[in-house]
């Protein structure tokens, strides 16, 4: 009964110390990144530094809540946005232009939205641990050639970003034999998860082999865990391009402190910060300036990338040419 | 104000997206494995609860009480906690597959829809037995007695006294069991091995948060629901009423069941349905423990949200359970888990949105819908307990003229205090371990136990959040075990 009045107690005095400022920022951000280990605090310790103001973090589901609350929603910014949800957000007309100044971005594409700013990147790639693995795959194509007992663990595109960014990767690489090669996939998948966490679960769990991840999912292990035995595997047929974006709410009732606030993602602080905080490689920072351990990290010469418009086209084709060479 | 929790949120997605969408190819191929994988699972459970239940029922042996209670983990076990469990004991890399490898024998996989039944099997197994052995339990010492005393064989004992309890019970068990396999998606998922095991949930998934197609989300969840209430109806319509009549509520020793070989046959049960059951516990715990020393202040908090939602989850779903605790009752509550998380918490959020802030909201409505969730299960452990006492004593009430009040003290509430026990633990234990609405009612400093493994998990912390797994288990263990030992207290009047 005591723990009980304890976390009653508890309870009451978050409430009450979250009314205690008057300037508040109003920041939709996935799930992930509000916990003590996830990117949210140092935003928000950094940002507050400069603003004098309250953000306030909103975690949870971005677009679907955003479409269910229109343009009565109260967020100001959101961020953690992923291209495949762009085109549908653009089309919303709920989001205005950022306004940031984007010289100063160092990504591997070509970037000139007006609407969605980009903080961090990554590819997709299979992630391997050196000591059960010796001979990794080279290439996409010795992937799929690979001898059925090179354990595979993919997410579902239905329900996974990162499983719809495969799905795309392999269109990219593949157009019309995309079916084929997940047929010849099929065996070497153990399973497919519905989200990122639960597939990493199972490889770091010794389920399988080589885990469908990101590029900078090493970088974690060398730098957290003094750990250099997770590698990608990289492919010279290109690896599919992964960027989260941030973007101002039309409606927002702080359209100065939203401006402020994307003018910070793009700063020397929040991108220096970034690279650690939240495993991705930060948009906006010159490589002699990342942690060392992204400076070890294996990336791509090719990258992959479908804009918006093309992605929309090919979605539906990808994800079933994903389920039929699946269920052959 | 059931059916109002229910429907009202349905409505609200309907209205704002314009009707229904149609369905494609797609989702008809996900619909009938939907029911196959659930009808399999479901059967598979009821056949192998009658073996356990019988030989817990009929046993007495030292340490059986908390055989009972540790047989119940796995159906409170949060879903990703229980998967990573059964791969650590069933998996490529796990420990059975270890043993077989070193004497040579086969692999196994557990990928596909092998895998799904097991896991189902695996949670809703120990609610099968708990619900017979509590029927068990509730014939009257008297009888067994009887049947000693008049000499009956084992198989004229079965057919006199056991099968009519497996009759009026098994067809409940086999629908609240079918209807939970129903909703499921990160088991079917994770462990069907692909796009060959995709359920009507997934489906409800993509369309909501991929496709934002509320259309087709709402038609999927109607259909979804009303699966459920066509099961729930053929369970009641199946079902025959049926009591053994009054007798004393104490336990007497057993004469039956005595031969070798049904003492060997009840311990071989015993022992299979305790090592599968518990061994991939086991595993969990021992994977887990070090992780422990890795929980912040974060996990600490988020573990009192979680105790504060089940203790109101648990104290709304009894209320709810005495007022519905009719068969009737127990049919319409069905439709609580039939009913899509995801269609339930988006249309709560349409609903509440123009009134209060949804992230001040959070944890009320957490606890109302896990409240809605587990009342089913409530119900059904309940209501056989509530209407024998109504048909037993229901007529001697009238002819005392009891006041309504003292119906409930001196008649329904000694007689349901072992039901309504163990009601209260499980629905105390589920609301530990329910993600459900949450994901569009999130608050950073309100989280809950299980959002914060999947907050950990998502920023590559996988040891803190088997640590923080384990602490959800045994809070959820705890309190199960808790309510539960309240109802076996005292149980007789």
């Amino acid at each position: 009964m005591k723990a009980l009045t304890l976390a009653a107690g508890t309870l009451l005095a978050t409430t009450v110390a979250a009314h205690a400022q008057s300037e508040i920022l109003t920041v939709y951000a996935p799930d992930y990144f509000v916990s003590e280990w996830g990117p949210g605090p140092k935003i928000e310790e950094l940002f507050e530094a400069r603003c004098d103001c309250d953000l306030q973090f909103k975690p949870g589901d971005l677009l679907p809540r955003i479409l269910l609350e229109g343009e009565r929603t109260e967020a100001d910014v959101v961020i953690g946005l992923n291209t495949d949800v762009t085109k549908r957000a653009r089309e919303s007309g709920l989001f205005a232009p950022h306004g940031a100044d984007m010289s100063a971005l160092t990504l591997p594409i070509d970037w000139q939205d007006a609407v969605f700013l980009p903080f961090n990147y990554s590819h997709t790639a299979f992630i391997y641990d050196t000591t059960r693995v010796s001979d990794a795959p080279d290439s996409f194509a010795a992937l799929v050639e690979a001898p059925d007992d090179l354990r595979l663990v993919i997410q579902d595109p239905r329900s996974s970003i990162s499983g719809l960014a495969l799905a795309l990767w392999v269109q990219a690489v593949y157009g019309d034999g995309a079916a084929e090669a997940w047929a010849k996939l099929a065996p070497k998948i153990v399973t497919v998860t519905r989200g990122w966490s639960e597939a990493y679960g199972l490889f770091t769990d010794g389920e399988a082999d080589m885990v469908l991840s990101f590029t900078t999912s090493p970088a974690y292990h060398i730098i957290a865990e003094g750990d250099d035995t997770k590698r990608a595997a990289i492919f010279p047929e290109g690896h599919y391009f992964m960027v989260e974006l941030a973007a101002t709410l039309a409606t927002t009732d702080q359209p100065d402190l939203a401006a402020d606030f994307m003018a910070f993602i793009l700063s020397p602080d929040f991108q220096g910060m970034i690279a650690t905080g939240n495993w991705s490689i930060p948009a906006a920072l010159p490589t002699a300036d990342w942690p060392d351990g992204f400076k070890a990290l294996d990336l791509p010469e090719t990258v992959l990338f479908f804009s918006e418009d093309e992605a929309a086209a090919l979605r539906d084709t990808a994800i079933e040419a994903w389920r039929q060479g699946l269920t052959q | 104000m059931l059916a109002l929790l229910l429907v009202g949120p349905l409505l609200a997605v309907l209205q704002r997206a314009d009707g229904f969408g149609a369905l494609g190819p797609a989702d008809w191929s996900a619909l009938r494995f939907t029911v196959l994988q659930a009808a399999l699972s479901a059967a598979l459970s009821c056949a192998l609860a009658v073996p356990v239940a019988r030989a817990l029922a009929r046993r007495r042996f030292p340490g059986r009480g908390l055989l009972v209670a540790a047989l119940g983990a796995p159906f409170i076990l949060p879903v990703i906690v229980a998967v990573l469990g059964l791969i650590a004991l069933f998996g490529q890399a796990g420990l059975l597959n270890a043993v077989l490898a070193s004497v040579g024998g086969p692999r196994i996989d557990i990928y596909g829809l092998q895998g799904i039944l097991l896991a189902h099997v695996f949670f809703n197994l120990p609610l099968a037995v708990r619900i017979l052995l509590h029927g068990w339990q509730d014939i009257p010492a008297e009888r067994f007695r009887l049947a000693a005393s008049l000499g009956l064989s084992d198989w004229a004992r079965f057919k006199v006294l056991e099968a009519p309890l497996i009759l009026r019970l098994l067809p409940g068990a086999f629908v609240v069991i079918f209807v939970i396999c129903l909703t499921s998606f990160a088991v079917a998922l994770t462990l069907g091995g692909g796009p060959r095991a995709t359920t009507l949930e997934l489906a409800i998934y993509q369309a909501m948060r991929f496709d934002f197609d509320l259309a087709r989300a709402a038609s999927l969840g109607i259909v979804q629901l009303g699966l459920g209430i066509l099961a729930g109806a053929l369970a009641l319509w199946l079902a025959p009423a049926s009591g053994f009549g009054a007798g004393r509520l104490d336990v007497l020793p057993r004469w039956d069941g005595q031969s070798p070989m049904a003492r060997a046959s009840d311990t071989v049960w015993l022992g299979l349905a305790a090592a599968f059951l518990l061994a991939p516990l086991a595993l969990i715990i021992g994977k887990s423990l070090p992780g422990l020393a890795l929980l912040g202040p974060d996990t600490w908090r988020a573990a009192g949200h979680s105790m504060t939602i089940a203790v109101v989850s648990t104290a709304l779903c009894l209320v709810w359970s005495l007022a519905l605790s009719t068969r009737r009752g127990a049919l319409w509550s069905l439709g609580t888990i039939a009913i899509s998380p995801l269609v339930l918490g988006t249309g709560l959020f349409l609903l509440l949105r123009p009134y209060v802030n949804p992230f001040d909201a959070a944890l009320p409505v957490t606890a109302v819908v896990n409240a809605l969730m587990a009342l089913p299960f409530a119900l059904r452990i309940v209501v056989p307990a509530a209407e024998s006492a109504r048909a037993d004593y229901g007529r001697l009430a009238a002819s005392l003229c009891l006041t309504p009040l003292a119906w409930l003290r001196w008649v329904l509430l000694p007689r349901l205090k072992r039901p309504l026990g163990f009601a209260a633990g499980l629905t105390a234990a589920l609301a530990m371990g329910d993600l459900g609405v949450i994901a569009l009612f999130a608050d950073p400093d309100r989280a809950t136990l299980p959002l914060q493994v999947y907050r950990l998990m998502g920023s590559y912390q996988m040891e803190a959040a088997g640590g923080a797994a384990l602490l959800l288990l045994v809070l959820s263990l705890g309190l199960f075990v808790a309510c539960d030992r309240w109802g076996q207290a005292n149980a007789a009047p």
